[in-house]
């Protein structure tokens, strides 16, 4: 390769780069503008352990919506399957007196099986997704008021809540009167380290095998990003409680799931059935079974979500997870995928779930009503598809 | 009778670059029915629709004069105005509609404010429909309960309520059955005794000669004659030859066949209609490609070529198909798309943005999706570096011009989308190739290698089997051409034998034998 040409890959490379990281920067404005206005308090630990704590359902939900958006569908279900699947754990648990391990299979398995069911209609009755998961929205809301009565069940008992509300193991230490808790910062020089150790590799395999590297400076600038926003985190994590389990577990998801849409020939089928389902049959795909099992994935996820949900509220409600379904779409949007399908990324959905989060977050400490709250959320959402949609125009 | 109703004259236009027509002249007689003949792309319809205001004014050069007047159409509404309605190949109905709503779609009675007089509309509609021998029909049914045939009278009910003088048919009878076209046939006939002036396409020239009184050849976008009929017959010789009489110059690359045993083998293939389970669409077909040979399936539009080819790769077209498939000696029950890509059987479709491309996507993830789980995985984790490393390859091996296999395949010019497809192909590395008109709308440099690649796989012991509309690309590439019409196998031309004349005698005696 000339040096022309690898100069021009490189800007491409750069312009493409930084499209991706739009939506970050967007995000750290948001909060840096919720910083001033709210004199800071949103950076107070306590704060910080929230938004993570608060955003967890969200972006569990966000990453199996993702594949579903990748089909150019959605799941309007996932709000009502949450409730469901909470209610059953609450029932199982403090009616049955069943195990809370066992619970938690059980509960993930019944998520598993509400998808399945969905996802026989979408793919052998071909029924559209739109429809299924709206029927499957009242259907399970429904059932959710059926097995409750109409009412809460609760209060869960604390190892149940552990999941939601609970910490990873903690040390805490005195330093000059505060406590300080050890493990959360250690887990994020750890982490910090890890993933430099990972640039380095992925950069030397690219080059070892002649391929183009984003420009060194780049690279330093993004992970320089990164590992301050972590560290930022965990630092206020540790002045805290520690690690929020359903960190850990977040952290987990997004790893599997960025792993299986980038380096897996599913996630490569799921993109290329959304972005184009006759190329993708003719290319051997079976369509059906791609559709099956993303609608199957989002049931489970949902259902993870929804023992979180009733962990964290110590409780599960009729009206648990309402309009759960919305915060996940707009997550997947707002982070960049694409209505017509095959387009976004995990991360993506990751980032614009915490937009959504931050938002909510921030207008809440200033005190917004959640009148205001919903029409600013909803301008997001419209600013963000439009100015997508506007650029892609642009650069055609 | 010999008022000249309309005259085209000087009709050029051009699809970016491509000249579509090219100095074209027409000249219609009022009252008369005038065919258009030409090969599939010629400039029938081209011309039809520039007449129509499809193409609007500004984007041909030329006069259209008709009734003596000179006319710029800019819409269909205002042709039709003038009483110039045409009517496509595929049918503008709206399914779901009824035939009284259908026959004034766009043309509605109202009473005022654009209410709809239903009373009026259903007086109108059976009226017009007796006229058309369809007086009977309840006029409430959805249309899209009825036969092919009765919708195609649906769309003439339609034209005659606009006050049509010029009626434009194209193709009427393609998708009807020898009733259905007999009965719309008479009816042109009948609508000429009326006054209308009539201009239809067709290929099926036993119809053409038999209702027309005049027929124009047109051909590569030149009007090449007009014939008058006489009280001689025309002959279809004479109308062949002026259909294919090109000239074949050297737009084919040099061709070594070296060509071995039979690998490829179909006997007695026999499918249906997927959507009409009872409409047979191949029948009886039977075929063998050798080793390092390269096999044509010449034919016309809606012969079944496509049909056939898509319904051995894997059933990917057909209903209830039977009949027996021999690769290498051993007989193959393919039941689904990605068992042929298993076996070793490679389908390039015809139309590579609907169903050859992800086009957002880049050329990588384009050229590996076929292969993904055989050749770029392991244990369903893609190895990235040899994704990288081999569509590299096979770009530059075929010559795709593209900034990097990570530019967006949508951005790609035909020729090299085409070439995308076929890398994708190749990178599955199979042993038999359908390519369904590889050369479809891209210029002829590109052809030209499109071509190369299909030579090196015969030389490389592939068999290849290549659909083509045109037919002098048939035989500039092909060691042997099966024609084929109304899904079967109509004739077999060795490589000595080939000639258009042939191929297009045989599909005539063929579809004669038919009717």
């Amino acid at each position: 390769m000339s040096n022309e040409t690898t100069t021009m890959n490189q800007k491409k490379l750069a312009r493409a780069n930084l499209k991706q990281y739009g939506m970050m920067i967007a995000l750290f404005f948001i909060y840096v503008i919720f910083l001033i206005l709210s004199d800071g308090k949103n950076a107070a630990p306590m704060n910080i352990n929230n938004l993570v704590m608060q955003n967890s359902y969200v972006v569990i939900l966000s990453v199996g919506m993702l594949l579903c958006c990748l089909t150019a569908n959605v799941d309007l279900s996932v709000g009502s399957v949450v409730a469901f699947c909470g209610a059953a754990a609450a029932i199982m648990v403090l009616d049955y007196h069943i195990a809370i391990p066992i619970t938690f299979v059980v509960v993930l398995l019944i998520g598993l099986l509400v998808g399945m069911w969905q996802g026989f209609f979408i793919a052998v009755m071909k029924v559209p997704p739109f429809i299924v998961t709206l029927a499957n929205m009242l259907v399970f809301r429904g059932l959710t008021m059926v097995i409750l009565n109409g009412q809460t069940k609760g209060p869960l008992p604390q190892e149940f809540t552990q999941v939601g509300a609970g910490y990873l193991p903690q040390i805490f230490m005195q330093v000059g009167g505060t406590k300080i808790e050890l493990l959360a910062l250690l887990g994020g020089l750890f982490a910090s380290v890890l993933l430099v150790l990972l640039e380095v590799h992925a950069r030397r395999n690219k080059l070892k095998h002649h391929f183009a590297v984003s420009p060194i400076w780049q690279v330093g600038i993004k992970l320089a990003v990164i590992i301050g926003v972590l560290n930022f985190i965990t630092i206020k994590l540790a002045f805290y409680m520690g690690l929020p389990l359903v960190l850990l577990i977040m952290l987990v998801l997004v790893l599997i799931y960025s792993f299986v849409t980038n380096n897996t020939v599913g996630g490569r089928q799921v993109y290329a059935v959304g972005g184009n389902v006759n190329a993708a049959r003719l290319s051997g795909i079976n369509t059906d079974k791609v559709m099956f099992w993303v609608y199957t994935n989002m049931g489970l996820l949902a259902g993870l979500a929804g023992i979180v949900l009733a962990a964290r509220n110590a409780s599960a409600t009729p009206k648990a997870g309402d309009t759960f379904e919305m915060d996940a779409i707009a997550a997947c949007y707002i982070g960049g995928a694409a209505v017509q399908g095959g387009v976004g990324t995990i991360t993506g959905a990751v980032i614009g779930a915490l937009v959504m989060g931050v938002l909510n977050n921030g207008m809440s400490l200033i005190g917004w009503s959640v009148d205001i709250q919903r029409v600013v959320k909803g301008l997001v959402l419209l600013a963000a598809v439009t100015a997508d949609l506007y650029n892609k125009r642009k650069s055609s | 009778m010999a008022e000249t109703i309309l005259e085209m004259r000087h009709i050029t236009k051009e699809f970016s670059g491509v000249k579509a027509l090219d100095d074209v002249n027409l000249k219609i007689k009022k009252g008369e029915i005038h065919a258009l003949c030409g090969e599939n792309g010629a400039g029938k319809s081209t011309l039809m629709n520039v007449l129509s205001g499809v193409y609007p004014y500004g984007t041909y050069t030329g006069d259209i004069v008709y009734k003596g007047e000179n006319c710029e159409f800019n819409t269909i509404r205002s042709s039709e105005k003038k009483g110039i309605v045409i009517i496509h190949q595929e049918l503008a109905l709206i399914p779901a509609l009824s035939i009284a709503e259908n026959v004034f779609l766009g043309n509605e009675n109202t009473t005022f404010k654009g209410v709809i007089d239903w009373d009026e509309t259903d007086r109108k509609a059976r009226d017009v429909l007796s006229t058309i021998g369809m007086g009977s029909e309840d006029l409430s049914q959805q249309v899209q309960n009825l036969g092919v045939g009765k919708q195609q009278l649906i769309e003439i009910a339609k034209a005659l309520t606009k006050q049509v003088e010029l009626l434009i048919l194209d193709e009427p009878t393609a998708a009807l059955n020898d009733e259905e076209s007999n009965i719309l046939l008479e009816l042109m006939l009948n609508l000429k005794k009326q006054g209308i002036t009539c201009i239809m396409i067709s290929h099926k020239l036993n119809e053409v000669s038999r209702v027309a009184d005049s027929i124009t050849v047109i051909r590569d976008g030149h009007t090449i004659e007009t014939i008058e009929k006489t009280d001689k017959a025309i002959e279809e010789d004479r109308i062949i030859k002026g259909m294919v009489g090109r000239e074949l110059t050297n737009r084919y690359p040099e061709r070594n066949s070296k060509i071995g045993e039979v690998v490829f083998e179909v006997k007695n293939w026999m499918a249906y209609n997927p959507l009409d389970s009872k409409r047979k669409v191949i029948n009886d077909v039977s075929l063998h490609v050798r080793r390092g040979e390269v096999v044509g399936f010449a034919g016309l539009m809606g012969a079944g070529r496509t049909e056939l080819a898509m319904s051995l790769f894997g059933k990917a077209y057909g209903k209830n198909i039977s009949g027996t498939m021999i690769k290498n000696g051993e007989e193959l029950h393919l039941k689904s798309i990605k068992d042929a890509i298993n076996h070793k059987i490679a389908y390039v479709s015809e139309d590579r943005k609907k169903y050859g491309l992800v086009l957002i996507n880049d050329l990588k993830w384009n050229m590996s999706l076929s292969s993904l789980a055989s050749r770029f995985s392991k244990h369903s984790v893609i190895d990235s570096n040899d994704e990288i490393h081999l569509t590299e390859e096979y770009r530059k091996k075929i010559n795709i011009k593209a900034n990097s296999i990570e530019q967006i395949v949508g951005s790609l010019s035909g020729g090299n989308q085409q070439k995308v497809v076929l890398a994708k192909w190749m990178l599955s590395e199979p042993d038999v190739l359908l390519l369904d008109e590889p050369t479809r709308g891209i210029d002829v440099g590109a052809k030209y290698e499109i071509y190369t690649v299909i030579n090196s796989l015969a030389d490389a012991g592939k068999a290849v089997i290549v659909i083509s509309s045109e037919m002098p690309e048939l035989l500039g590439i092909c060691d042997r051409i099966y024609v084929i019409n109304e899904g079967e196998i109509a004739g077999e031309l060795q490589k000595d034998e080939f000639s258009q004349e042939r191929i297009m005698k045989i599909i005539m005696n063929h579809i004669g034998r038919v009717k």
